[in-house]
């Protein structure tokens, strides 16, 4: 058989339903192949485009994504997607094209060593220089990309290879020596974190991507209301648990309200499950809940002690872990520490000035009136916002970048979630800025009926930049306006043959956002806010989570 | 501190690569590395002494431990046989031979090269003991010096 069909028909018996890419000269054998499959292909308009959407349907469904490119720029262009993916996790193959075998290393038009370039940023990587040994590349790609602490793996096809002729035998199991994930904890480190919980009277826990990786929301929450733990959430953890529970605190770190950073801060236990205490989360590392013993359950033994110091470390899949936990804990009530955090909450709640034509009410609005949605977010201030007024009420339903914070991300990873789940709505919202880094995807959406809801918070700044610089930079707001108050995101989207609207004032917002709920095609709203609304609560870099800046009055 | 790490790796094309792509990084310092083929013909040994404190050996091992064609990774430094090979150019008069062939004599090196002013002397041994013994060459004046980089193995029963 052609190695390109094998490889195709491998992707089908991966069980891969849809491939995200963009065809050109290296990779032609693949998508001739493909031609004949029932794996569908939505071409992208831009490759970095195809890796998010990739990236947006793996984090919507749990299954692995995959995007395909030819060579050169094709490969390079994926770069960004790759390592979006790469620092949050998720779980995507990448197929590129590549020019023939003998002509690698030798400058070859459209050559790029992208196993070379993308080392950094991959799980792992595979340039094939032997057809024989294809398919179980294949096979090895999808389960290094789904298994363990999932990422994305990337696989360089040499356009000979896929003309060549290989017996199709896919392989069964994989053989890795190297590679054996870690999935149950250590009993004796589970016993120990029991002791900690019971003894504790002030516990949090800190839920991380790795909960809703792991599928652990259950148990998660079992153990939060066994034990009468709080839980707060990294932006990645939103929707861990329920964002409307009352246990739930929401986010924590830069932008978490004050109430759960606080929260952290006087608590004398930190349960933190599947997170990597990112310094956007734990602010100043050294004054991180100082009156806490932490326990860490991670299933990558690098992130335990990498950041934070830690007490009791558990290496393992945290919704094993956690089962094997809650058969060592007793329900115990927590009435002082309960009071306490709900008397911060009272105390500090999160608000805005609600005058003139605030995002922030934008995104309650769109909570309110879309509260099932799946919301990607772009990056920046509409991020923020949307992870503080979005309140997201299941696991793989808030989908953002955040370790990399790639504006740019949230529009193509909406067009992934979308073909996942065709009868959801999803929504982007989006700042003026990231939409226009892959607002060509609008000629994907319209030709192929993707209806995402792209909502733009449109402060014609790149807001979040412009926050810093004025508060930092004394005012001095270097290169961060973009004009886009005068660019109409409305006739942009009608050109594209997708519905547009702008919306000025606050008295617009609820009667537009209930129109383009049964709208079928995609939708672009141009929300004209305020541009000089910041994010807040906002604790600087460099502080503690309880030296937060507020908005004044 | 130094550290000594020992790590079973795939023989495939790259691993070096990914290997040094880790450590720089990652920000972790390189005193020295070697490879090369162990028992097995699939699998190599690399031998990494890094310079650093204990988390930032602990964080080297585990990252090392992430990249798929490691096999297993150990922090030998305090229970292993280390050598290593060094090759020394060295000034070498007639009225200096004899001393210098004592010396080599003493410090079990072997003269691999004559030249009419220079020889080529190979040691091996642990790090001490070439550094001693290029110590008291220089004063014949080195000319070239190459050093293999530390192989390590762990003592005993037990595999590293
Ligand atoms: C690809 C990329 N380039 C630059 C940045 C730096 N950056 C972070 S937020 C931001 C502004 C984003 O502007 P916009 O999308 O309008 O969002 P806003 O903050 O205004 O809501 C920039 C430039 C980034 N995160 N990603
Ligand atoms: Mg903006």
């Amino acid at each position: 058989m052609r190695a390109a069909n094998a490889l195709v028909k491998a992707l089908e018996e991966e069980g891969v339903e849809v491939i995200f890419g963009i065809p050109g000269g290296a990779i032609l054998e693949v998508y001739d192949a493909l031609y004949d499959s029932s794996i569908a292909h939505i071409t992208m308009r831009h490759e970095q485009a195809a890796v998010h959407a990739a990236d947006g349907y793996a984090r919507a469904t749990g299954k692995v994504g995959v995007a395909m490119t030819t060579s050169g720029p094709g490969a390079t262009n994926t770069v960004t997607g790759i390592a979006t993916a790469y620092m949050d996790s998720s779980s995507i193959v990448v197929l590129t094209g590549q020019v023939p075998r003998p002509m690698i290393g030798n400058d070859a038009f459209q050559e790029a060593d992208i196993t070379g370039v993308t080392m950094p940023i991959t799980k792992h990587n595979y340039l094939v220089t032997d057809p024989k040994k294809l398919l179980r590349i294949v096979k090895e790609a999808f389960y290094i990309a789904s298994t363990g602490r999932p990422g994305p793996v990337l696989v360089d096809l040499p356009k000979d290879v896929t003309v060549a002729d290989i017996e199709y035998n896919y392989p069964k199991k994989v053989e890795l020596l190297g590679y054996k994930p870690n999935y149950d904890g250590h009993p004796k480190q589970i016993e120990k974190a029991a002791e900690l919980i019971m003894k504790s009277e002030r516990p949090i826990i800190l839920a991380g991507g790795g909960v809703k990786i792991s599928n652990a929301s259950q148990e998660l929450l079992e153990l939060a209301e066994t034990i009468s733990a709080f839980v707060v959430t990294t932006l990645l953890g939103k929707g861990a648990i329920p964002e409307t529970h009352p246990l739930c605190l929401g986010m924590i770190g830069m932008h978490g309200s004050k109430y759960a950073n606080y929260a952290v801060q006087e608590s004398d236990l930190v349960i933190a499950v599947g997170c990597r205490f990112s310094d956007r989360t734990t602010g100043k590392v050294s004054a991180f809940a100082p009156n806490a013993k932490i326990i860490h359950i991670d299933i990558d033994p690098a992130e335990i002690g990498k950041n934070v110091r830690v007490d009791v470390p558990i290496v393992g899949d945290a919704k094993r872990v956690l089962t094997k936990l809650k058969q060592h804990i007793q329900y115990k009530q927590r009435k002082q520490w309960e009071d306490r955090v709900n008397e911060l909450r009272r105390k500090y709640p999160l608000k805005y000035k609600n005058e003139g034509f605030k995002p922030q009410y934008v995104v309650e609005k769109i909570c309110e009136i879309f509260p099932d949605a799946i919301v990607t977010t772009e990056v920046g201030q509409n991020q923020m916002w949307a992870a503080q007024y979005y309140k997201a009420k299941y696991p793989r339903q808030f989908i953002t970048s955040g370790g990399l914070g790639t504006m740019g991300f949230g529009f193509p990873a909406a067009i992934g979630a979308q073909i996942a789940f065709p009868n959801k709505t999803v929504i982007d919202i989006a700042g003026d800025g990231s939409f226009l880094m892959n607002i060509q995807e609008l000629a994907t959406c319209v030709y192929y009926s993707i209806p995402v809801r792209v909502f733009i918070l449109n402060n014609g700044f790149l807001g979040m930049v412009r926050q810093w610089q004025q508060l930092f930079y004394r005012k001095r707001y270097s290169a961060t306006c973009i004009g886009c108050k005068d660019v109409s995101f409305e006739k942009i989207a009608r050109g594209f043959g997708a519905v547009g609207y702008t919306v000025e004032k606050p008295s617009e917002v609820e009667d537009v956002l209930k129109e383009v709920k049964d709208v079928d095609d995609p939708v672009v709203v141009d929300f004209r806010v305020d541009y000089q609304a910041n994010v807040y609560p906002f604790v600087p870099p460099g502080a503690a989570l309880n030296e937060v800046i507020d908005e004044e009055g | 501190m130094r550290y000594t790490i020992s790590a079973l790796v795939e023989n495939k094309p790259g691993v070096l690569a990914r290997v040094a792509s880790l450590f720089r990084r990652r920000g972790f310092n390189i005193d020295s590395l070697t490879v090369g083929r162990t028992e097995k013909d699939e699998i190599s040994r690399m031998t990494i002494v890094v310079d650093g404190d204990e988390r930032v050996v602990e964080q080297v091992t585990k990252q090392l431990n992430k990249l798929i064609d490691v096999i297993k990774v150990s922090d030998i430094t305090d229970n292993a046989v280390e050598r290593e090979l060094c090759l020394i150019k060295v000034h070498a008069p007639p009225e200096k031979r004899s001393e210098i062939v004592e010396l080599a004599n003493i410090f079990r090196a072997r003269i691999v090269d004559v030249a009419r002013d220079s020889f080529i002397i190979e040691v091996t041994g642990d790090e001490d003991k070439i550094e001693a013994f290029i110590d008291l060459m220089r004063q014949y004046g080195i000319k070239e010096l190459a050093r293999s980089g530390k192989v390590a193995m762990v003592r005993g029963a037990k595999k590293g």
